[in-house]
């Protein structure tokens, strides 16, 4: 018994082994539930900034054509659009790809170049502005090629092609993180049910002893869940106070290379919340649990 | 409390008990005798409604139990004292806390539970054990544990099996003189024993039960050597050795209400 709270010694459910193992077998669950879960919130919230990256727009230069004719090599930068144009328009994913206008070109660079003519009939590199649709999971590297392979001097915008790739490994681990905390939970719930069964088998000359002195079956039930929650709960703060300081210490792992690849570890106050509440979780399925075992076993009493 | 044409059989087995028919009048006092695996265990099982028999009514303060639901029984429950065969008492639970369990099941005030308990054991001769714990205490101080139990709230109908089964005559003895003075006081009390020393020394009528699970209602049976000393009624109470001749008030108050 890890002396967490201390129990009455009167109750008429006895403290017997089940408090002893069950306790330490909850707070190793809850702490892997813990970690898992923290895990899929993490990169769950990591994606989300990434999706906003990578969602809505991408942009393509075009690297203007030279010649000796600035007429003619205008002529051949403006036919390089269009055939990119007409690359990304035939795309499903493509909502909308407008090219930004010269005068809006020369706008951008007036700060530093001045108002002059001059600037116009500088080779200026020709940006497109791509619009995705909505819920489209755009290919960008390979439409980088095909754009390559049809349009000499064309690149899209390299940052967004190397997150692309990162989503769909981020997108595969926090998949397998929520399957993770999916098949610990279901452990947890196993083996809370199963302790509970036990209980009652260890508690049964108890129970039929209340039956028959006149309790009612509310009452021992509520007895007999008092002492399951109370050592699932037990169990559960365990778990929680050795899965917090786990984290925090991720976190400020992660924290500290922040700089490099990876977007900062970090969960939000409600993340911290939903983690809290995995013991409260294990208890309330241990109370649901034993009323249900033992409310059956009653009613096979007459 | 009466049983008509009772039948009860576990599963598809034939049936343990048959056409069982008697009736207990309030205050009255029997004996449950028969050979073992006669069926008595069984039949008090019915009597204190661990078990519905597989036909035939069981009234029981007037009120037929077969019909009842289930939720409906506790306080009937709580109305009986039952004294099991192997005492069922919990283990890990103090004397005083063990024979508390009907008053903190029925909902009594923690005061008074504090106040009769106490007195109830010092009654029964265990007022050095109020906080022992069963596993330390001897057969004859876990019975009387037991009784305590059973009686603690007061009830309409005492029921005891085999309460003398594990101990010597004299304590015995001792035993049911407490159960004819609680009969004295208005509870109805049946006991199932098959020390006939006992039953011949305290003469009340006895319920045997034959072979294949038939019931005869016997007159009490009269002890020739000591019937005469005794002087024809059932042996008076007190002369009891650690059991006072005076049960505690808040028993005696019983049969005055």
């Amino acid at each position: 018994m890890i002396p967490f709270f201390a129990p009455r010694a009167n109750l008429p459910i006895s403290a017997d082994s089940t408090g002893r193992y069950l306790p330490w077998l909850v707070a190793m669950m809850v702490f892997l539930a813990v970690l898992a879960l923290a895990g899929a919130l993490a990169v769950g919230g990591v994606l989300d900034e990434w999706r906003r990256d990578v969602a809505g727009t991408v942009t393509v230069q075009i690297v203007p054509a030279t010649g000796v004719d600035p007429a003619s090599a205008r002529a051949e930068t403006d036919r390089r659009v269009a055939q990119a144009l007409a690359v990304l328009r035939d795309r499903p994913f493509v909502a909308s790809a407008e090219p930004l206008e010269e005068p809006r070109l020369v706008a951008l660079l007036e700060p530093w170049l001045g108002a002059s003519d001059l600037v116009r009939d500088l080779p200026l590199p020709r940006l497109i502005d791509v619009r995705i649709a909505a819920d489209a999971r755009p290919d960008l590297k390979a439409l980088g090629e095909t754009l390559r392979e049809a349009v000499p001097g064309v690149s899209l915008d390299d940052h967004q092609v190397w997150l692309a790739g990162i989503i769909d490994l981020a997108e595969g681990l926090s998949l397998l993180g929520v399957l993770v905390v999916g098949l610990v939970a279901a452990a947890t719930a196993a083996t809370v049910v199963h302790a509970t069964r036990l209980g009652l088998e260890v508690h049964r000359e108890q129970i039929e002893v209340l039956h028959l002195i006149g309790a009612h079956d509310r009452y021992i039930a509520q007895q007999f869940a008092a002492r399951m929650v109370g050592w699932t709960l037990e169990g559960g703060l365990i778990g929680l106070l050795v899965a917090m300081p786990t984290l925090m210490l991720v976190s400020w792992l992660a924290a500290d290379m922040e700089q490099g690849l990876l977007p900062p570890f970090s969960l939000s106050f409600w993340d911290w919340m939903a983690l809290a509440l995995v013991p409260a979780g294990a208890a309330l399925l241990a109370l649901v649990t034993a009323r249900m075992t033992v409310r059956r076993a009653l009613r096979r009493m007459v | 409390m009466r049983f008509e044409n009772v039948g009860l059989r576990y599963g598809n087995g034939p049936e343990v008990l048959q056409d069982v028919t008697f009736a207990l009048g309030p205050g009255s006092f029997h004996f449950l005798t028969g050979a073992s695996g006669t069926g008595k265990t069984s039949l008090l099982s019915l009597l204190y409604l661990a078990r519905r028999p597989s036909r035939g009514l069981i009234g029981i303060f007037g009120r037929d139990i077969t019909a009842m639901k289930r939720d409906d029984l506790p306080p009937i429950r709580r109305r009986l004292g039952v004294v099991f065969q192997d005492f069922r008492l919990l283990d890990h639970l103090s004397a005083l806390d063990n024979v508390a369990l009907p008053l903190r099941v029925a909902g009594v005030s923690e005061s008074d539970i504090q106040k009769h308990v106490p007195e109830l054991l010092t009654w029964v001769g265990l007022a050095d054990h109020i906080n022992a714990k069963p596993p330390t205490l001897s057969g004859g101080q876990k019975q009387r544990v037991a009784i305590a139990r059973a009686v603690i709230n007061r009830p309409d109908v005492l029921v005891a099996d085999e309460p003398t089964g594990n101990v010597d005559d004299r304590i015995a003895f001792r035993l049911l003189h407490l159960f004819a003075e609680l009969n004295r006081l208005g509870t109805t009390v049946v006991i199932a024993t098959h020390n006939e020393t006992l039953v011949r020394r305290f003469r009340f009528p006895r319920l045997n039960l034959a072979g294949g699970g038939r019931l005869e209602v016997l007159p009490p049976l009269a002890d020739v050597e000591e019937g005469a000393a005794e002087g024809g009624s059932p042996a008076a109470p007190g002369a009891m050795a650690g059991v006072g001749p005076v049960p505690p008030a808040s028993l005696a108050a019983r049969s005055d209400g």
